[in-house]
């Protein structure tokens, strides 16, 4: 059983920097151009333009370029575009364009996500806040349920997630931190991350507090970067220069409300989007050779390697424990660019970018050996999408 | 900063003003007699527009808990207990809050809880502390 929507024939990004000179449009146009190159195309070949969340005529540097400013800027006669923050996660765009193909409205859709929370954490260090969400008083649906209790970042939220997660299934400290050491181990063979200094166990458990029991080092690197992806109609993508690669099913559902704390702290949307997932494929996970899962912060990737059935509900911390799982030469190798926890927050696209990068075997130093079938999973909270990915 | 606060509607001004009463207020349905929160004109489990606020006993018990550590202003200085307390009245029920009157090391999930109302202008935040 296989739905077979739609399939990557390009991938670009722009550099990734801590903050970059570049302007966000220059960045995201990097990317763009790199994308349509490596699939084989130019500007006149795209009709469709996807992005999540999309600009909302804000300019935030969460998402400061849209899919109207840059088709536009690129001059793409789209057949169709859109954007927007309510979907299913940072990963929502590729699904969209992968329906957007499939229904047959586009041929060849340009997928993209720019940030720069760095260049303007250099001017106001709180940006990023909750309170800040709104202006005056809280009128948000869900914000204002959080920020009178001063629970300023999301951060707030998920260590909550992590503290009820120690409580029922005994996860330590010592467990979790096993995910940033390693990532930073797979960071040190990818000459664009952030941070590629080597840490240990140690380095981690001495690393500042910044929300009970999440420390620093669980936190993801912000930056300024630009990824572009191609997604492309089945048919097409096989007269294209790169082996397509399939996306093969989708998961995308959420049976709780959406809400940071009516969602189950444990599982968030993850196991509502694995069973989907897996549900539309004859694949498994045992057939997946990488995983790149969200890591804005360390615990969200322990939750989603449980929720897609990597390992049992509570047994992420002994999965991740010692890393040699999650290794490039472990069974799962896990965010082998570093993710964005030292890789860079690129924040979604990230993930998919690093994804093909293995499965085309462009990786350098960090290249894994099995290289067909790989995961991507985006979201924390109740935000949540995955894409299983196969290379023909 | 100053503590940010709800812009009030008619759905959410039972549970951001009850406190004044020292009453919380939760949206009860009275179609299936289910308690549901955030305050909506509809109940999420059987859409049933027969809905409203009632005051609830205000105890509950700590769900999860998390120590702030980041100054994220000023004011925010020291560490400060973020909480999710489910109330008595049904498994599930639960929102996001404060744990007040503490040493916040001294905060636990299952930690016994009552509500205590932080005064505000014209909200009354509904925070908790231990019940001995």
């Amino acid at each position: 059983m296989t739905r077979q929507f739609a399939a990557i024939t390009g991938i670009g990004q722009s550099e990734v920097a801590r903050p970059s000179s570049r302007s966000a449009m220059q960045l995201t146009v990097d990317a763009a151009l790199e994308a349509m190159r490596d699939a084989g195309l130019t500007s006149r070949d795209i009709d469709g333009v996807a992005c999540w969340p999309g600009d909302n005529d804000n300019g935030s540097p969460f998402s400061p370029v849209g899919p109207l400013a840059l088709k536009s800027v690129l001059g793409i006669e789209t057949n169709w575009y859109g954007g927007g923050y309510e979907a299913p996660g940072p990963l929502a765009a590729v699904i969209n364009a992968a329906i957007a193909v499939k229904a047959g409205l586009c041929r060849h859709v340009l997928v993209f996500r720019t940030i720069t929370e760095s260049s303007a954490r250099q001017v106001d260090r709180n940006v990023s806040s909750l309170a800040n969400k709104t202006q005056g008083r809280d009128g948000s649906y869900f914000w204002q349920w959080y920020t009178p209790f001063n629970a300023r970042s999301a951060i707030n939220m998920i260590a909550m997630y992590a503290q009820r997660h120690f409580h029922e299934f005994g996860t330590t400290s010592e467990q979790l931190g096993w995910i940033p050491v390693t990532l930073r181990a797979h960071a040190a063979l990818n000459p664009n991350a952030i941070y590629r200094k080597p840490i240990t166990i140690e380095d981690y458990l001495a690393s500042r507090m910044i929300s009970t029991p999440l420390r620093l080092l669980d936190c993801d690197v912000h930056c300024d970067a630009s990824t572009a992806i191609i997604v492309s109609a089945l048919d097409a993508a096989r007269d294209l220069p790169n082996p397509p690669i399939r996306i093969e099913a989708v998961g995308s559902a959420l049976s709780k409300p959406w809400s940071w704390d009516q969602i189950s702290l444990t599982e968030m949307a993850t196991a509502d989007v694995g069973r989907m997932l897996w549900s539309r494929t004859d694949y498994r996970p045992s057939d997946v050779d990488t995983a790149q899962l969200y890591d804005g912060f360390s615990i969200l990737t322990l939750m989603w390697l449980e929720g897609l059935g990597f390992c049992s509900v509570g047994e992420g911390g002994a999965f991740v424990d010692g890393g040699t799982r999650i290794g490039l030469g472990g069974a799962l190798p896990l965010n082998t660019n570093g993710g964005q926890l030292s890789g860079g927050r690129t924040h979604g696209l990230g993930y998919v970018h690093e994804a093909c990068t293995q499965l085309w075997g462009r990786a350098g130093e960090r290249q894994i050996r099995q290289n067909r079938v790989a995961a991507c999973a985006g979201g924390g909270g109740p935000l949540g999408g995955a894409l299983l990915l196969v290379k023909e | 900063m100053q503590r940010k606060l709800p812009l009030l509607t008619p759905e959410n001004s039972a549970f951001w003003q009850g406190g004044a009463n020292g009453e919380l207020l939760i949206y009860r349905c009275a179609g299936c007699a289910r308690w549901f929160h955030p305050p909506a004109p509809v109940c999420p489990t059987c859409n049933s527009t027969d809905v409203g606020p009632e005051p609830v006993s205000g105890r509950g018990s700590v769900y999860s808990f998390t120590v702030n550590h980041q100054a994220w202003t000023p004011d925010l200085a020291d560490p400060y207990v973020v909480a999710i307390v489910e109330l008595d009245e049904q498994p599930g029920l639960r929102f996001l809050t404060n744990i007040v009157g503490s040493p916040p090391d001294a905060v636990t999930i299952g930690m016994r809880v009552r509500v205590t109302f932080l005064h505000c202008e014209d909200v009354w935040l509904p925070q908790f502390e231990q019940d001995a």
